[in-house]
């Protein structure tokens, strides 16, 4: 296997190109790899992707955002080559995707990878253990073996009880957890996660969301995770693409598209986001002065800390509080008013 | 190319537009006075425009018979022959056709002819109707049930028992093999484009050839008998499953096609274990139709051999004994409802499910209905053996209606015929006959000219030139005249059931207690096999043009009923509160705003009742019409298979002019109305 990406990184896009319209292959050879919008306006072809590079890092939840047609789902479909790109290179585990066999390519979906639906994608004629088993059910996994499984997942998510019954007897929320423990019955090494919670009410889908993260903590799994809803990025992620017209705009931990948009277009998203909740103390924390100030320290707080949280830790007597990174050890001071100016920015 | 020029022409601006309107009066006007010219003064001149000169023809039904002969003598793919494949898949019907028959009916025979020992009884009457029944409670309760205990319990009082198990066992066999042909075509069409090219015409053509006409190759194919009417059966009722396949499959949303993708499906378990499960609900509506279609298929092919109830209509209708006729008609009635309930509430309850609790029950408990069933048939087996009437209906308890029927009619000709013979004679002698001569009349030239001008202007020159391509085989084939007398019969009886159908539905359609009546008889009235409309109407009439008509109108009236009322009940409720709030009448509101926005769905209403009526048209040559239908009919007797596909090859044709026409009218419309489907 060629390993051309560095150690740590599951799934790497490599100028990932992929246009709907008569002869866009040929379009995008002649040009030397690279079309213009105008150029693709010109030619007649949709740009659904548009020359998309990112690297997935080994057990991180990478959130890919953007709104309707913006090509977050034609994206994470090339990235399972559910949909065939125009060019580039998918390399999963170094292995270039786009040139597995087909037979490949279904014993790698069988064994490596889990998806999760926005419209769930459960089989009517199953009851919920079916449903859960019907990967394994496939791959020919003998009964016992696979249902023994599929029950372990379903309690996972937490439908104990319910093996029985059939899609149409569940509620959404319900629906969405069989579709969860099914794509997680292969314990794949990516698990990709299509607007999974778009379909649900708002109450059920924070409770979703909520479970979502209970559940990482413990599998710790590599996630790309599609969504149109910026505030649920920012609440899942560890790091974001965000997507406009089939390119990606910027790349970056939730803190740094907040910080530092890279344009007009991510700095709308970060408007209505309460910024003291995603902003950590390590970001906007100073030097430490080189004399204790007079009223001395407050209370220690962790570079990792919200500004929101350390907000309260601000009593009469301390202005400044002394900032500790993972071991302990000081790393800066953050004052009173760093604080307010941030809490103030929405 | 046509969507083309119509988006332009609806994107323009008014002046353009109005402009290309007057571009078309302008080359309308002149063609119709073209037409007219032709058409009053041309005869002496142009003799060739009103007959098609004959050294001219095509002799497409000699060519056809030679290539038929042919098939059947010569024919080789190498390994085997034709004539033997086709004894090959008869065989293979026959087979499980002759063991259902023996269940069903005639019992397990050693032996032949009159020498047969009987081995083994059929299944007793009593536990053929116990199994529906039990169906019946498994799949809707105990009002269907009851139902279907009715039909078939109708159907032993009447003494058609021997001849309804002989229908039933055609359709227990043509049926499967149906549903499986239908599905494995669709799942090929879904799957590989080309397939779906090919199929299409093929599967439209099939549809508006009328059922005779597939009488013809396959009685001289497969010979007399049931086997050819199951063959025949089978091909009838494949189209629409297929169709319906295709449709189903492609309404699979694609995220579950995603799914069996990303958990690994090779092809064939992404179509086994995904696709067709996903589709059922879909599928099981092309079940239904399958069922209804074979039950109207296996009552017409009585005509080459199916026996059964259809046979019993036809030797009535030959014979005129109405009594007779009307009893079997009855009991086709019967059976044709009960199959219809049982296989709609069988297809409902596949799709509801529910978890069932324990699976450590036993045999007998997991299947308790199966299990019943086969207790009943042996029991009843052997307790027919000491009980006779426990094994077949006894004929001392069969109530025979036919002297009573035959009164009935004998009473009323006596009372009314004056007045039945006045309405029948005013209206042929005023309208029928003046319109048929008025159609004989025309000029083929003219009205293929005509027909090619509303095509190209309707739906731009591919509408054109397949309207006038078609339009110009039926004259060059020799069939304009009995064609124009086809088309004379079935404007007729079109015009008169849109007469009687529209008002229906327009008083009906937004009275849902009302209207739950009139969907619940025109639901019956269209699982009825065709042939069961001529019985009454030959009662009433006797044979003719006239009786035709009635027949006709009797079973092309559900559409025109059917669409009228949906279109006007899903016109925008804001739309007729706009029109209240400005102050319309109940007239105004109907005239000037319903109707008009249920326009689009009206036509597609008249075009589906033009379709059934030229197919009941080309049954009702059995009652005498001079047509398209009587040549196909003839052809039948004959076995001539050239002839018979030449005539029905024509009634498709007038079938597609009339659909592609009305459904481009009708588009048109929709767009200008900006309404989507």
């Amino acid at each position: 296997m060629p390993s051309t990406s560095p150690p740590g990184t599951k799934l790497q896009c490599r100028s990932v190109w992929k246009l709907f319209g008569e002869g866009a292959g040929a379009a995008l050879a002649e040009s030397g790899g690279s079309l213009t919008s105008e150029q693709l306006l010109s030619a007649q072809l949709i740009g659904a992707v548009r020359d998309v590079d990112l690297d997935v890092r080994e057990g991180e939840i990478f959130v890919i955002m953007g709104l309707s047609g913006s090509g977050k789902s034609t994206l994470v479909r090339c990235m399972s080559r559910l949909i065939e790109p125009t060019s580039g290179e998918i390399l999963f585990n170094g292995e270039n995707l786009l040139q597995a066999s087909p037979a490949r390519m279904i014993e790698i979906r069988r064994h490596q990878m889990g998806m999760v639906f926005q419209h769930f994608a459960l089989l009517p004629h199953l009851t919920v253990l079916g449903n859960v088993a019907f990967p394994l059910e496939i791959q020919g996994v003998s009964r016992r073996t696979r249902e023994e499984r599929a029950l372990k997942m379903i309690e996972l998510v937490g439908l104990e009880g319910r093996e029985g019954f059939f899609p149409n007897e569940l509620s959404g929320g319900q629906q969405q957890r069989v579709g969860i423990a099914r794509s997680l019955s292969v314990e794949p090494e990516i698990w990709f996660l299509d607007e999974p919670f778009s379909a649900l009410d708002p109450l059920i889908r924070r409770e979703m969301q909520d479970e979502f993260i209970r559940l990482q903590a413990v599998l710790k799994k590599t996630i790309v995770f599609i969504t149109h809803d910026f505030d649920e990025a920012i609440r899942l992620a560890d790091r974001i693409a965000i997507m406009k017209d089939g390119a990606v705009v910027q790349i970056g931990t939730p803190e740094e598209l907040v910080i530092n948009p890279a344009d007009d277009y991510v700095a709308e998203f970060t408007l209505n986001v309460t910024k003291s909740k995603v902003v950590r103390v390590g970001s906007i924390m100073k030097p430490l002065p080189k004399r204790a100030p007079s009223g001395g320290y407050g209370q220690d707080v962790a570079a990792s800390a919200r500004v929101a949280e350390v907000a309260p830790l601000f009593d009469d007597s301390s202005n400044l509080l002394r900032v500790v990174d993972e071991d302990g050890g000081p790393a800066g001071c953050i004052s009173r008013d760093d604080v307010v100016r941030v809490m103030m920015q929405a | 190319m046509s969507s083309q020029s119509v988006s332009v022409s609806t994107s323009d601006a008014g002046i353009a537009h109005s402009q290309r309107n007057w571009g078309w009066w302008a080359v309308w006007v002149v063609a119709l006075s073209a037409f007219f010219l032709l058409w009053q003064y041309g005869k002496p001149d142009a003799k060739w425009a009103f007959k098609f000169p004959r050294e001219f023809q095509i002799p497409l039904r000699r060519w056809i018979g030679d290539f038929m002969t042919w098939l059947v003598d010569e024919a080789s793919f190498g390994l085997f022959s034709f004539t033997e494949l086709t004894r090959f898949i008869a065989a293979v019907i026959e087979f499980p056709y002759k063991i259902v028959l023996s269940l069903l009916s005639t019992g397990f025979l050693q032996g032949q002819g009159s020498d047969a020992i009987q081995i083994l009884p059929p299944v007793s009457w009593i536990a053929v109707i116990a199994i529906f029944t039990m169906l019946g409670y498994y799949a809707g309760g105990r009002r269907l049930a009851l139902l279907i205990a009715a039909c078939f319990g109708f159907i032993a009082l009447f003494g058609q028992w021997d001849n309804a198990m002989i229908t039933l066992a055609s359709i227990l066999i043509a049926v499967p093999l149906g549903i499986a042909g239908g599905l494995l075509l669709g799942i090929a069409g879904y799957r590989w484009r080309p397939v779906e090219m090919v199929l299409k015409p093929i599967l439209d053509l099939m549809q508006t050839v009328p059922v005779f006409a597939y009488l013809v190759p396959i009685l001289f194919l497969f010979g007399f008998g049931p086997t050819a009417a199951v063959v025949a059966t089978i091909i009838y009722a494949l189209p629409p499953m297929t169709r319906v396949a295709m449709l189903a499959l492609r309404g699979v949303p694609g995220e579950v096609h995603d799914l069996g993708s990303m958990v690994g499906c090779t092809g064939r378990q992404m179509t086994w274990r995904v696709l067709v499960p996903s589709a059922m609900k879909g599928l099981m509506v092309g079940v239904n139709q399958v069922i209804m279609l074979a039950l109207n298929m296996v009552i017409i092919a009585s005509m080459i051999g199916a026996g059964g109830l259809g046979y019993e209509v036809l030797t009535a209708l030959r014979r005129l004994d109405i009594g007779a006729g009307l009893e079997a008609g009855f009991a086709i009635v019967a059976l044709a409802i009960a199959l219809d309930r049982l296989s709609q509430a069988l297809a409902e309850r596949a799709q509801a499910h529910q978890h069932a609790a324990g699976v450590d029950a036993s045999l007998i408990q997991r299947h308790p209905y199966t299990a019943a069933a086969l207790a009943m048939i042996v029991c009843l087996a052997v307790a027919g053996l000491i009980v006779p009437a426990l094994q077949t209906y006894p004929e001392s308890w069969q109530v025979s209606t036919g002297t009573f029927w035959s009164e009935v009619v004998r009473w009323i000709n006596v009372n009314f015929f004056d007045q039945l013979e006045a309405v029948k004679n005013a209206l042929l002698l005023n309208v029928l006959i003046p319109f048929k001569r008025f159609l004989l009349g025309l000029p083929w030239f003219g009205v293929v000219g005509l027909l090619t001008l509303a095509g190209f202007s309707l739906g731009g020159w591919r509408l054109g030139a397949l309207v006038g391509v078609l339009a110009f085989l039926i004259a060059a084939t020799g069939q304009w005249d009995k064609a124009m007398v086809t088309v004379y019969l079935c404007g007729i009886s079109v015009i008169v059931a849109c007469l009687f159908g529209f008002p229906i539905a327009i008083a009906t359609a937004e009275r849902p207690k009302v209207w739950r009546w009139v969907q619940a008889i025109i639901d019956t009235l269209q699982t009825l096999p065709s042939f069961v409309y001529l019985m009454p109407a030959v009662m009433l009439f006797r044979v003719g043009d006239f009786t035709a008509m009635i027949a006709v109108v009797a079973y092309a009236i559900a559409p025109a009923i059917r669409y009228t009322a949906h279109g006007l009940r899903q016109v925008d409720p804001q739309l007729i509160e706009a029109g209240t709030a400005q102050g319309c009448t109940q007239w105004q509101l109907l005239t000037k705003i319903k109707l008009k926005l249920a326009l689009p769905e009206i036509m597609l209403g008249i075009n589906q009742t033009i379709m059934l009526a030229l197919s009941m048209l080309v049954i009702t040559a059995l009652v005498g019409t001079r047509d398209l239908g009587q040549e196909v009919y003839i052809a039948l007797t004959k076995a001539d298979t050239g002839r018979g596909i030449v005539a029905g090859l024509s009634v498709a044709f007038i079938a597609i002019i009339a659909d592609r026409l009305i459904s481009a009218s009708a588009d048109r419309l929709r767009k200008r109305l900006r309404l989507t489907r």
